[in-house]
C-alpha cells in the first residue's frame, strides 16, 4: 500500500490553538463581567424569586376586565401618539435624508457629516431616554411622547431612506439630467419615483414600531397606556397591569398584522 | 452643424479616454461611431452634452459653444440635444406619458412639472410622439410593463419631445433581439430624415452600422481612426479600428440575418448621404 | 390629419377608484384634526420648559463628566458587564431553541414549544421584563441581565431558525446519504452553513443589547440608564449631557467595530 497520511485534521494546528486561545477569552471575560456585574447582587432576593413569581402570578390572575373601559382613551392617545410621531419623524428624516445621501447631498463636505450625526446621535438613544428628557422639559403629557417618537424616527426612517437613495439607478438619473432639467426636477422625476416604494415600506415598517414604542412610554410620563401601566404597578393592582399588558399586546400584533399586510402590498 | 475641436478627455485615474478629436456633422447627417469597447465612444457622446466633464476642446452646436457654460445656460442648451440610451433609462416607476413629457422639463418651471401640469402644446406634442413611435395605446401604462423595443421607443420619444437639433444616440440597440434592434434602427433613421436632425449613434454592431448608417467614424484608443461612407469601410479598415480578429467573427453572425434585410436597404439607398 | 388631445391627467395609482380615493383623503385629514384636536398641550408648562431647554442643550454642550464621574463609572461597568453576560447566555440558550424552531430539522412538538418561547419573547417588551425581572429578582444589574438575555433569544433563535430553513437542502441531503445521524447532521451539514450567520447576528446583538442596557436601568434594572434617570430627575443637565454623549460615543464604537468584525469574519 501506499504511504498517505492516516491522521488528518480539519484545521492546522496554529489555527486551532488560536481559535481554542480566542475562546478561552471569550470565558475569561464571561466570568471575570460575571463577578464584576454581580457584585452588589443580593443574592438573598434571587433565590427568592420563584416564590415572588409565584405570589404575583397569583395576584395578577385574573385580569380584571371592568378596567377596560378606563383603557380605551390612553388607548387612543398611544396610537395618536405613534401615529403623529411618525409623521413627525417622517417630515424632519426626509431632508435629513437628502442630505445625506452621497448623490442628492447639495454640500456634501458640511452637510452629509451633520446630516450622519443627526442620524446616529438619532438611532442610539432610545425613544424612553428621549421621553425622559422631553417629560423633563416639557412636563408630562402626549407632546413629549409625540416628539419623542419623532426624534427616534428620524434616524430610522433616515438612515434606511438615504441607502435607499444611494442605490437608485443611475442612468435614470442621467437620462434626465439629458434632458436639461434643473436639480429640483431630477429630483422629482429620477430619484423620487426610485425610492417612493422603499419610503412607504419604510414607514409603515417605523409605524409599526413606534405603536409598541408608544406603549410603553407613559411609564416616564409621556401619556397612553403606558401611564396607566405606572399607576398601576404603583398602587400595585396586578389585575389591572394583566389588563393592560393584555391591551398591549393586542395591538401590537394587530399594527404588525397592519404592517405586514400594507408592506406587502406596496412591495 | 455641430462642430468638435480637439476634444480631449482624461479622467481623473489618468486615463485618456479621448485625445483631440476633431470633427463636424452637417444638418441631417445620421453618422455611426464605432470602435472597440473602451475606445472612448460612450464618452465622447457624453461630452457632447457634457455629462462628462471635457478636459480641453471646443463643441459647438449651431455655432454656439457649449463649454464652459454656466449651469442655467447648460441647461437651456442640453434641451437642444436628445439623447437615447442604452438600456432605455426610462424612469420605469412612471408612466410612460410622463417619461416623455420629461423631455419637457428644460423648457417647464419645476412647481408646473411637480403638479404634472405641463402645456398643452406640450401634451398634444407627446401624443403625437406616442402615435409616431406606434405606443398610443400605452400612455398610460407604466414604464416596467413595457417590452424592451417598446421601451426604447419611449426613449426616442422622451429624445424628440425636446424639440433637438441633435440626436445623441447610445448604444440603442445593446439590449434588444436583431430582429427588434433593426426595427429601432430603422425608427430612428426614418424619424432623423424626415426631420433633417443629425444624429450621433453609437454602435459596436458594425453590421447595423453598415447597414443603416451614411457615414461611419471609427475611434480607437480615443482617437480618430477612420471617418468615411459605410463603403469604404473595408476589412482592412476594420482591422485599423478593432485589431486583427474580432469583427470578422460579429460579421459573420449576422450573415444569416441579410435576406430579410433586403428591403430596408432598398430604402436605405434612397437616403441621400 | 388626426388632432391629439391637448390634456393629460396622472392615472391614479393604488386606488382606481375616485371615490375611494376622496373618502381616504378625507378620513385622513379628519383623523388629523381630530387627533391633534385631542392633544392637550399645557402652553405655560411648555413656554416654562423652554428655559429648561435652553439648559439641556447648553448642558449637552458643555457636558459635566467629572462631577458624577463615579456614578457615571459605575453605571457604565454594569452596562458593558450586563451587555457581554447577556448576550453570551442568551445566544448560548437561543442556539438549541433556533435548530429547535427550524421545521427542517425538528420534530413537529419540539418545533411548536421552541416557536412559542420565541413568540413570547419576541411579543413582551423589554421594559415590561424588566419591570417584572425587578420585581422578583430585585434592584440591580441581575434583573437586567436576566432581561437582556430574555430578548436575546427570542431575537437570536428566530432568525437562526430561518437560516437553517433556508439552507441548501441538496447539501443536507447529501449528509443524510452517508448514513449521517441527527447530531452528524447538524454539525456536518447545518452548521457550516450557518455558523458565519450566527456569528454576525451574535455581534449584531451585542450591540442591541447595549443600547437596550441603558435603557431598562429607569425601570430599575441598573446600568448607565439608571444613572441618565437619577441625573435628569436632579436636573443635573450637564451630566445628563455627559451621559448621553458617552452613550452615542460608545453605540458608534460598538456599531462600526461590530459591523466591521462582521466583515472581517465573513
Amino acid at each position: 500500500m501506499s504511504d498517505f497520511p492516516a491522521s488528518w485534521q480539519f484545521r492546522s494546528p496554529k489555527v486551532r490553538l488560536a481559535l481554542w486561545f480566542g475562546w478561552l477569552c471569550l470565558v475569561a471575560l464571561f466570568v471575570w463581567c460575571w463577578q464584576v456585574m454581580n457584585e452588589n447582587t443580593i443574592w438573598m432576593f434571587v433565590q427568592d424569586a420563584p416564590k415572588q413569581a409565584a405570589d404575583i402570578g397569583g395576584r395578577m390572575w385574573p385580569p380584571r376586565w371592568s378596567y377596560l373601559g378606563e383603557l380605551m382613551v390612553p388607548l387612543w392617545d398611544t396610537l395618536n401618539m405613534a401615529t403623529l410621531g411618525t409623521l413627525l419623524g417622517v417630515i424632519l428624516a426626509v431632508p435629513v435624508a437628502f442630505m445625506a445621501a452621497r448623490n442628492t447631498s447639495p454640500f456634501p463636505l458640511i452637510l452629509r457629516p451633520i446630516a450622519l450625526f443627526i442620524i446616529v446621535a438619532s438611532r442610539s438613544i432610545n425613544s424612553l431616554i428621549w421621553a425622559l428628557l422631553l417629560v423633563a422639559i416639557l412636563g408630562p403629557g402626549l407632546l413629549a411622547g409625540i416628539i419623542a417618537i419623532g426624534l427616534r424616527s428620524i434616524g430610522f426612517i433616515g438612515k434606511l431612506l438615504y441607502e435607499g437613495i444611494e442605490e437608485t439607478d443611475i442612468r435614470q438619473v442621467e437620462a434626465i439630467t439629458a434632458t436639461g432639467a434643473s436639480q429640483a426636477q431630477v429630483l422629482n422625476y429620477a430619484i423620487v419615483p426610485q425610492i417612493l416604494p422603499a419610503f412607504w415600506g419604510i414607514t409603515v415598517f417605523r409605524w409599526d414600531i413606534n405603536i409598541r414604542e408608544s406603549a410603553i412610554l407613559g411609564l416616564v410620563g409621556a401619556g397612553g397606556l403606558g401611564l396607566k401601566l405606572q399607576n398601576s404597578l404603583n398602587t400595585l393592582a396586578w389585575p389591572q397591569v394583566t389588563l393592560i399588558l393584555l391591551v398591549i399586546l393586542a395591538t401590537v400584533v394587530l399594527s404588525e398584522w397592519v404592517s405586514a399586510k400594507v408592506r406587502s402590498a406596496i412591495i | 452643424m455641430l462642430e468638435l475641436q480637439g476634444l480631449t478627455k482624461t479622467y481623473k485615474t489618468g486615463d485618456t479616454a479621448l485625445s483631440d478629436v476633431s470633427f463636424s456633422v452637417p444638418k441631417g447627417q445620421i453618422v455611426g461611431l464605432i470602435g472597440p469597447s473602451g475606445a472612448g465612444k460612450s464618452t465622447l457622446i457624453r461630452c457632447i452634452n457634457r455629462l462628462v466633464e471635457p478636459t480641453s476642446g471646443r463643441i459647438a452646436l449651431g455655432g454656439r459653444d457649449l463649454t464652459g457654460l454656466g449651469v442655467r445656460d447648460l441647461r437651456a442648451q442640453r434641451r437642444r440635444i436628445g439623447m437615447i440610451f442604452q438600456e432605455y433609462a426610462l424612469v420605469e416607476r412612471l408612466s410612460v406619458m410622463e417619461n416623455v413629457l420629461s423631455g419637457r422639463l428644460g423648457y417647464v418651471g419645476f412647481w408646473a412639472s411637480f403638479t404634472r401640469r405641463f402645456p398643452p402644446a406640450d401634451i398634444q406634442r407627446a401624443y403625437r410622439l406616442l402615435d409616431r413611435v406606434g405606443l398610443m395605446t400605452h400612455a398610460d401604462k407604466r414604464a416596467d410593463a413595457l417590452s424592451g423595443g417598446q421601451r426604447q421607443r419611449v426613449g426616442i420619444a422622451r429624445a424628440l419631445a425636446q424639440e433637438p437639433e441633435l440626436l445623441l444616440v447610445d448604444e440603442p440597440t445593446a439590449s434588444l433581439d436583431p430582429k427588434t434592434s433593426r426595427q429601432i434602427m430603422r425608427l430612428l433613421v426614418e424619424i432623423c430624415t424626415e426631420s433633417g436632425l443629425p444624429a450621433i449613434v453609437n454602435i459596436h454592431d458594425v453590421p447595423l452600422a453598415q447597414q443603416f448608417m451614411q457615414r461611419i467614424i471609427g475611434l480607437r484608443a480615443g482617437q480618430v481612426v477612420f471617418d468615411g461612407t459605410p463603403d469604404q469601410l473595408t476589412e482592412s479598415a476594420l482591422t485599423e479600428i478593432y485589431g486583427s480578429e474580432d469583427w470578422t467573427a460579429m460579421r459573420k453572425g449576422h450573415e444569416d440575418d441579410k435576406d430579410a434585410e433586403a428591403d430596408a436597404l432598398r430604402r436605405l439607398s434612397v437616403i441621400p448621404a | 390629419m388626426t388632432t391629439y388631445p391637448t390634456t393629460w391627467r396622472r392615472p391614479p395609482q393604488i386606488f382606481t377608484h375616485r371615490g375611494w380615493r376622496i373618502a381616504l383623503q378625507l378620513g385622513a385629514l379628519a383623523y388629523l384634526v381630530f387627533a391633534i384636536g385631542t392633544l392637550e398641550v399645557n402652553w405655560t408648562r411648555i413656554t416654562e420648559g423652554g428655559e429648561r431647554g435652553m439648559r439641556f442643550i447648553m448642558g449637552f454642550l458643555s457636558p459635566d463628566f467629572s462631577s458624577r464621574w463615579r456614578d457615571i463609572s459605575q453605571g457604565l461597568i454594569e452596562s458593558l458587564t450586563m451587555t457581554l453576560t447577556s448576550t453570551v447566555v442568551g445566544v448560548a440558550i437561543s442556539i438549541p431553541i433556533g435548530i429547535g424552531a427550524a421545521r427542517n430539522v425538528a420534530p413537529r412538538w419540539i418545533y411548536a414549544i421552541c416557536r412559542s418561547i420565541i413568540a413570547i419573547s419576541r411579543a413582551l417588551q423589554e421594559i415590561i421584563v424588566a419591570i417584572f425581572f425587578v420585581a422578583m429578582f430585585g434592584f440591580g444589574p441581575f434583573a437586567g441581565f436576566l432581561t437582556l438575555s430574555f430578548a436575546t433569544i427570542g431575537f437570536i433563535s428566530k432568525l437562526l431558525a430561518e437560516d437553517i430553513e433556508d439552507i441548501d437542502e441538496a447539501q443536507a441531503e447529501a449528509i443524510r446519504a452517508t448514513g449521517a445521524s441527527w447530531g452528524q447532521l447538524i454539525n456536518y451539514a447545518i452548521q457550516p452553513q450557518v455558523m458565519p450567520r450566527l456569528i454576525g447576528l451574535s455581534l449584531y446583538r451585542l450591540d442591541i443589547n447595549f443600547r437596550e442596557s441603558a435603557v431598562i436601568g429607569i425601570v430599575g434594572a441598573g446600568g448607565i440608564g439608571a444613572t441618565l434617570n437619577t441625573a435628569i430627575d436632579r436636573y443635573e443637565y450637564d451630566s445628563a449631557g455627559a451621559i448621553l454623549l458617552m452613550i452615542i460615543a460608545l453605540v458608534m464604537v460598538a456599531e462600526y467595530s461590530s459591523s466591521y468584525l462582521r466583515k472581517f469574519l465573513q
